[in-house]
């Protein structure tokens, strides 16, 4: 098991025109573990992880101050090629978000996307993604059907599966299971469990539980601030500031 | 009780109205069918639709009204080819590219193109269009080139504000959900945000093509309007519309109903695309 840092967010600020949303974040994420951010609505959690990918970069008058390295390199760097970064940090929204168009053909969309246009390798490379996102029995007789018209538990994993297509290193979650009944949000769980010999983890949760059972790291994070961050086990057991142990015995959030 | 008495009267005042524009619909099916219809039957069905000569002082006359046919086939074709390329890449242009300065200024534009008159358009051709193509191709510069270019023109508002509207109702999780996967703006747009959108922007091809083959006063200027078969792109053809507004004026007896099986044609053609276009409409919706 590594123990490397596949992230380091250094001294970052981030604006949304004058409101500062997130307020000098200093974090390092392992690499090959799940890191869990949780925290109240609005708090920055999923501000933060859609900076790790740039994602942010599509909302007008936003601002970044600071350092975020993946492997050592600042991504905010000028000359940085946000749509590779973008291959290697792939991202799973929190609303299933399924292309309108057959469930192959979502899959394929990342390899073509980086020029794969081989049949055999397409068809090779949508196989082991479903398979790692569990979902290959359940979808493999029926890879033509269109995406939407499968339940949003399946959505969801054919998301995971189209992220992992185009082999990320590290895999951002916002709320994967938010919008999820409970036996497919324990189906993705499970999921999550599994990737994380392979990939690095970032996931947003509201759901302290999921947190708890899911990740390895846990940040707490409050009003733009990163009050505490540190082992799932500690944070939950016994966290060291006031605020985070108010929040996870839910006397607020 | 007052209430429930004026409820009612709104009720009949209401399906008044609506029953006023069925009932002038239906009314325009009668009268151009029972003029038509008969006349179809007695100078042959075949003859009449598939007849190559439009000779109607000649003595026997002669009501073939092919060339017609393909004269407003070939020009919506024309138009078509013209007008759908550049209507929907503005489109995508002013639903994705733009900013809202440009956009400010473009879109008004698009709206003020779809309310001025027919004629206005025509004459515009008639003194740009018409001369730059008889220096282009020779002739008299009225032929299919120039009445599809004019056509192309007067169709694109229809083809924009329709796309548009189509492309901006795609969620933007799709297109969030490409570049998530390392796709540029431009690629996602092309190849997840437009397909998206493509029952939208084909029922706006669809209305497109019901308005190029309707239109009248602006083809009638630029169209040369020869009652022939269409002898090639350079040379002048005249549609159904055109045939009609043409001879409408000193017709009479057959030729006369003639005319308004002419237009009983066109009306069956605009059914056609009509019920293309709610067929695609619904299997949208689904």
């Amino acid at each position: 098991m590594t123990n490397k840092d596949k992230i380091i967010i250094r001294n970052m600020n981030l604006y949304y025109g004058d409101f500062k949303a997130l307020n000098n974040i200093n974090m390092n994420i392992k690499e090959k573990k799940i890191t869990a951010i949780i925290g109240p609505s609005g708090c920055g959690k999923s501000t933060l992880l859609k900076s790790l990918n740039r994602m942010n970069d599509l909302i007008e008058g936003l601002k970044i101050e600071g350092e975020i390295l993946l492997d050592g390199e600042n991504i905010y760097k000028e000359d940085f090629d946000v749509n590779l970064l973008r291959k290697r940090v792939g991202m799973v929204f929190q609303r299933p978000n399924p292309f309108p168009m057959s469930i192959y053909d979502n899959i394929a969309y990342g390899p073509r996307l980086h020029g794969i246009r081989d049949k055999k390798k397409l068809d090779e490379i949508v196989e082991r993604s479903l398979r790692l996102a569990a979902i290959w029995d359940e979808v493999k007789d029926n890879l033509k059907k269109n995406a939407l018209r499968i339940s949003g538990g399946q959505q969801q994993r054919i998301c995971i599966a189209r992220a992992l297509a185009i082999e990320p290193e590290v895999l951002l979650m916002d709320e994967p299971t938010s919008a999820l009944d409970p036996i497919s949000t324990a189906k993705i769980e499970e999921l999550i469990q599994e990737l994380k010999k392979n990939y690095t983890i970032v996931i947003v949760t509201h759901n302290m539980q999921q947190a708890a059972r899911v990740s390895d790291y846990t940040a707490f994070m409050l009003r733009g601030e990163l009050v505490e961050y540190g082992e799932t086990e500690q944070i939950f057991s016994v966290p060291k500031d006031q605020r985070t142990e108010d929040y996870i015995t839910g006397r607020f959030g | 009780m007052k209430n429930k008495f004026i409820e009612n009267f709104a009720k009949g005042v209401f399906l008044t109205s609506a029953i006023m524009s069925i009932i002038a619909i239906l009314l325009m099916c009668v009268f151009i069918f029972a003029g038509g219809i008969p006349f179809i039957k007695e100078y042959g069905f075949k003859n009449f639709l598939l007849g190559t000569e439009w000779k109607p002082s000649d003595y026997p006359p002669s009501f073939g009204i092919l060339p017609m046919i393909l004269g407003s086939v070939y020009v919506t074709l024309g138009a078509i080819i013209i007008g759908v390329p550049i209507g929907l890449l503005t489109a995508i242009y002013l639903a994705k590219f733009s900013d809202k300065k440009i956009y400010r200024f473009l879109k008004p534009g698009i709206n003020l193109m779809a309310g001025i008159p027919s004629i206005v358009y025509g004459f515009f051709a008639l003194v740009v269009i018409v001369p730059f193509i008889r220096d282009m191709f020779g002739g008299t510069g009225m032929n299919i080139i120039t009445a599809s270019l004019l056509l192309g023109i007067m169709i694109l508002p229809t083809v924009i504000s329709m796309s548009e509207a189509a492309i901006r109702a795609v969620p933007n999780s799709y297109y969030e959900g490409s570049i998530a996967l390392g796709a540029t703006h431009e690629k996602a747009i092309f190849s997840v945000v437009v397909p998206a959108a493509k029952s939208g922007i084909i029922s706006s091809i669809i209305l497109a093509i019901g308005r190029a083959i309707g239109e009248t006063m602006a083809v009638i200027l630029v169209a040369g309007n020869q009652a022939r078969m269409p002898a090639g792109l350079t040379k002048g053809v005249r549609t159904l519309t055109t045939n009609i507004v043409i001879e409408m004026a000193y017709a009479a007896e057959q030729h006369r109903e003639a005319l308004i099986a002419t237009a009983a044609v066109l009306f069956i053609f605009i059914l056609i695309i009509n019920g293309v276009f709610l067929v695609v409409k619904r299997r949208a919706n689904n």
